[in-house]
């Protein structure tokens, strides 16, 4: 049996939708180029740089339109303003990522190789926290109620993001062979990459209100 | 003179518009889900509609429980139900216009002295209290019913609020109409008896009855009301009794629409007689006590927190003290009328009792030894009549009322030159005929004019199994026993 | 005049002020475990570290259960916001405390002892301008009243924070046996202290706002 009426999607749910997996996707780009900047692939890094510089541009575009769209479409007018907060704040997530693309190709940072396990597990929590946002904001879409199972998720990943970063920079200070100059180098994008997980973090503190909000 | 009569129930209609449409459209203009300007246009439509095609039915509930039979009596009652109800608003409580109306009868019926009819009364009463029960028994229904399939279907979050808006729309659309049909007895139930209003027919695709151009006046009067003042009541409503999401107030409108229909659908009541199941009583009840009690509802199913049952203990305080508020101001200003400004409130109806009556009350199977003894006394109010009864006989009500119909003094003279006063197009030629055999003749009791015309042509009689054309012909029965009337 | 804001239940209203004590109480803490890292005590200091962690955790729970209950149960629909915003910074104050003793913890920066008596001196102020805030925020939710006579002060302690921080910085910069890495590792941390009583000024800013509003 297919409800028609009620599962139609309108304009306005594919576009939020495009929207989202455009957030998705470039953490996915993110991950790997990090990866391969480390291993010292600057090659493939620079493509993949493009690539999600491409992704935001499009992330923009949509969030451009998505955000006319809601004033016009039908949505009761108190969630109006959350929905295009919780837009707003995807898309400054897309935004890290692109910065911290762009921070790692203008500074090149000498990475120590004892770090990059730390570094790599510190941006793939950060990754995951953004892909559980999403994925919690789809909910909040489509239905409500499993939300909270995503959100849950962020914040886990959060914590773990939390952990690693404290144990990096504790080594990075640790080390008697680095100049301090180059420790705050790197101790920079260590913090830059951790602030990922965070503000997904405070994303999802918002997108609980909407979920209250929203209540029946 | 009449308008000028007429206009403290234009004031009442007026004032019933600018309260009572926040409570069908409040929260989707208060939250913005539609423009005032569409809601009032809508709203204004439909009380309209609602007034003319279905007010009749608690329009005739009000008539039985007092015929006020003088346009003066009538300005004060309405005014007297504005008035009390003004003030109770001014002190805060959710009043009605409905428990105006009946307090200010029952003061008229206190001051002419005619008897109160408690069969009336205590339907009314009743269905005040069950009306805030009713709407907060089906707002929990519904809402359960609008939650599960929103789960079920899983409904998303566009879809929901698109929903959600249209059906805010049409609850509230439903529920103007509701409003109209119920609550225009308040505004106009008092004046349908005096009305010089004839029956009007368009061409012959539709026709007005006399109540039906007053209900129109009424509808339009509460438009009025509802485009200039209800603004503001919309833009407050909503922090009434708690604060509720847009799903909540949907269900909230939809319950109190659909207890508003309840109480105002002859249609529904015909369907309920014609299958034996117990009907419910066409009353007046209150548009904010329901929508109070759908709130409520949803309330408790949310576990009762955030209800502020100091805003329902004020219902209940309202139920009691407007009405005793409107009947001592429709008591005394009728007072003040009559007496100071030398104006006729009421036409008094005398008893008498005849040979004819005591006939007719011999043939129902009551006991008539007593009454034989009263032949030919004459009493000057229903009051009095019933106090004499009640000293020679211990009567059942039913019985008592069937008494007072019996000996009702009402003369008549059917002559020719009041019989070409009748509307050709509304009396057909067969109704003609049979009042012209009866000309020349005299009457004292409305009902051996109906049994004498009756006995002369079918076109004259009750039909019981069609009751539309039962209640046709009471309205041509009522004209004639005005139009033939002599002192 | 007492004109409860949370009208609806005791439980809120304890709830609020564990919150606000909990932001007070990290400011004592914080005080110590400076001047236990300066003395060079580090056993001390990271036992404050710990504790001041315990804070954070119990303050973002109550933040979360408190942001809850504002939505669910308050009576008051036009306050929530400004309730929810007041919340988020006073938590951002408590998240600043732990954020700077993790960061010593860390980078555990080499500061001179010529400078410590103007750390010292920052420190007082930044906790002075938050406890100053604590007790506004107290007074706005009971004596509405009192509010003015805490706000100033705020705004007092934030500009003797002002005025060491610039001496501080200069007397850094000016020191010729510094090596210039090593000068901007302190100056660092100057400016993240300082940025305490910043933040502070910032949520007295947004107060004055919500007492004109509950005003009219």
């Amino acid at each position: 049996m297919d409800f028609d009426i009620f599962k139609r999607r309108s304009g306005i749910e594919t576009q939020i939708d495009e929207f989202l997996n455009r957030v998705s996707e470039a953490g996915l780009i993110f991950k790997g180029a990090v990866v391969d900047y480390l291993k010292g692939d600057l090659e493939t890094f620079v493509l993949k740089r493009d690539r999600l510089h491409e992704a935001e541009r499009q992330g923009d575009v949509l969030r451009r339109e998505l955000e006319l769209m809601l004033f016009t479409k039908t949505l009761i007018p108190e969630s109006r303003g959350d929905v295009l907060e919780l837009i707003e704040n995807m898309d400054t997530l897309l935004d890290h990522y692109k910065g911290a693309m762009w921070k790692i190709d203008i500074e090149q940072p000498r990475i120590c190789d004892e770090f990059h396990e730390d570094f790599k597990e510190l941006v793939e929590y950060g990754v995951e926290a953004v892909e559980s946002t999403v994925c919690a904001c789809r909910a909040f879409f489509r239905n409500i109620d499993t939300a909270s199972a995503h959100m849950d998720k962020v914040i886990y990943w959060e914590k773990k993001s939390d952990v690693v970063s404290t144990r990096l920079q504790r080594a990075i200070f640790r080390r008697e062979d680095l100049r301090l100059s180059h420790k705050r180098h790197i101790r920079d994008f260590v913090r830059f990459m951790e602030k990922i997980a965070d503000e997904a973090e405070d994303v999802i503190d918002r997108l609980s209100i909407y979920i209250v909000k929203r209540a029946l | 003179m009449f308008l000028f009569f007429l206009s403290s129930g234009l004031f009442l209609g007026w004032s019933l518009g600018a309260n009572d449409a926040a409570n069908v459209f409040g929260t989707a203009v208060g939250s913005q889900m539609i423009s005032f300007k569409r809601a009032a246009v809508l709203c204004g439509v439909f009380v309209i509609l609602g007034a003319v095609i279905s007010g009749a039915g608690t329009s005739d509930t009000i008539g039985k429980l007092g015929t006020v039979n003088a346009m003066a009596g009538a300005f004060i009652v309405a005014l007297a139900a504005a008035v009390s109800v003004y003030l109770m608003t001014v002190l805060g409580y959710p009043v009605s216009t409905s428990q105006g109306i009946i307090g200010a009868i029952i003061g008229w019926n206190l001051f002419t002295g005619t008897l109160i009819d408690y069969t009336s009364l205590t339907k009314i009463v009743s269905s005040w209290i069950a009306c805030p029960i009713l709407a907060a028994i089906f707002s929990m229904i519904l809402y359960k019913l609008v939650v599960f399939c929103i789960k079920t279907f899983k409904i998303r979050m566009f879809k929901l609020d698109t929903l959600t808006r249209y059906g805010l729309i049409i609850v509230g659309i439903f529920g103007a109409y509701s409003l109209g049909a119920n609550n225009i007895a308040n505004v106009m139930g008092v004046f349908v008896p005096v009305s010089p209003f004839r029956d009007i027919s368009f061409m012959g695709i539709f026709s007005l009855t006399s109540a039906q151009q007053l209900f129109l006046i009424g509808g339009i009067t509460i438009a009025i009301g509802v485009i200039t003042y209800s603004k503001r009541v919309m833009m407050t409503v909503g922090t009434g009794i708690m604060k509720i999401s847009p799903v909540s107030a949907f269900v909230a409108v939809w319950a109190h629409s659909i207890v508003l229909f309840l109480f105002a659908s002859q249609g529904l009541e015909h369907f309920l007689i014609s299958h034996g199941l117990p009907s419910i009583p066409l009353v007046p009840v209150s548009s904010s006590q329901a929508i109070v009690g759908a709130v409520i509802g949803i309330g408790l199913l949310k576990g009762g927190k955030g209800i502020r049952w100091k805003t329902v203990g004020g219902i209940s305080v309202g139920w009691v003290v407007t009405p005793l508020l409107a009947a001592l101001i429709s008591f005394i200003s009728l007072f003040f009328f009559q007496n100071v400004f030398q104006q006729q409130t009421y036409k008094p109806v005398e008893y008498i009792v005849s040979a004819a009556a005591i006939e007719r009350i011999e043939n129902q199977g009551i006991p008539t030894d007593k009454l034989k003894g009263m032949l030919g006394n004459k009493y000057s109010s229903a009051f009095q009549f019933n106090k004499a009864l009640k000293e020679r006989l211990s009567l059942r009500l039913d019985d008592t009322s069937f008494i007072m119909e019996s000996t009702e003094y009402h003369k008549m003279e059917i002559t020719g030159a009041a019989i070409r006063f009748l509307d050709s197009k509304w009396f057909t030629e067969e109704q003609i005929k049979a009042l012209e055999k009866l000309d020349g003749q005299v009457f004292i009791h409305t009902w051996m004019m109906d049994e004498a015309l009756a006995g002369i042509s079918p076109s004259w009689r009750i039909k019981k199994d069609d009751r539309l054309f039962s209640r046709r012909l009471k309205e041509k029965i009522d004209r004639i026993h005005d139009l033939f009337h002599t002192r | 005049m007492k004109s409860r804001i949370l009208k609806n239940s005791k439980e809120t209203d304890r709830q609020f002020d564990e919150f606000l004590d909990n932001v007070s109480e990290a400011g004592v803490l914080f005080r110590e475990a400076t001047e236990n890292y300066f003395e060079g005590n580090l056993e001390a200091f990271e036992e404050k570290r710990n504790k001041m962690n315990d804070l954070e955790h119990r303050g973002d729970a109550l933040r979360r259960t408190l942001e809850h209950l504002l939505y669910t149960k308050t009576l008051v629909p036009e306050l929530r916001g400004d309730i929810m915003e007041l919340l988020e910074n006073m938590d951002a104050l408590l998240d600043h405390y732990k954020a700077v003793i993790w960061r010593f913890d860390i980078e555990h920066p080499d500061i001179l002892p010529e400078f410590h008596d103007d750390f010292r001196e920052l420190i007082a102020s930044g906790v002075n301008a938050v406890e100053c805030t604590v007790r506004s925020c107290k007074a706005f939710f009971s004596e509405i009243d009192e509010t003015c006579n805490h706000m100033h002060k705020v705004i007092f302690w934030e500009t003797e924070g002002d005025i060491v921080s610039t001496r501080l910085q200069k007397r850094i910069f000016r020191n010729e046996s510094l090596r210039l890495s090593h000068k901007r590792h302190i100056r660092d941390f100057v400016r993240f202290i300082e940025k305490i009583g910043d933040e502070a000024e910032d949520v007295i800013d947004r107060f004055s706002i919500y007492i004109i509003k509950r005003a009219i």
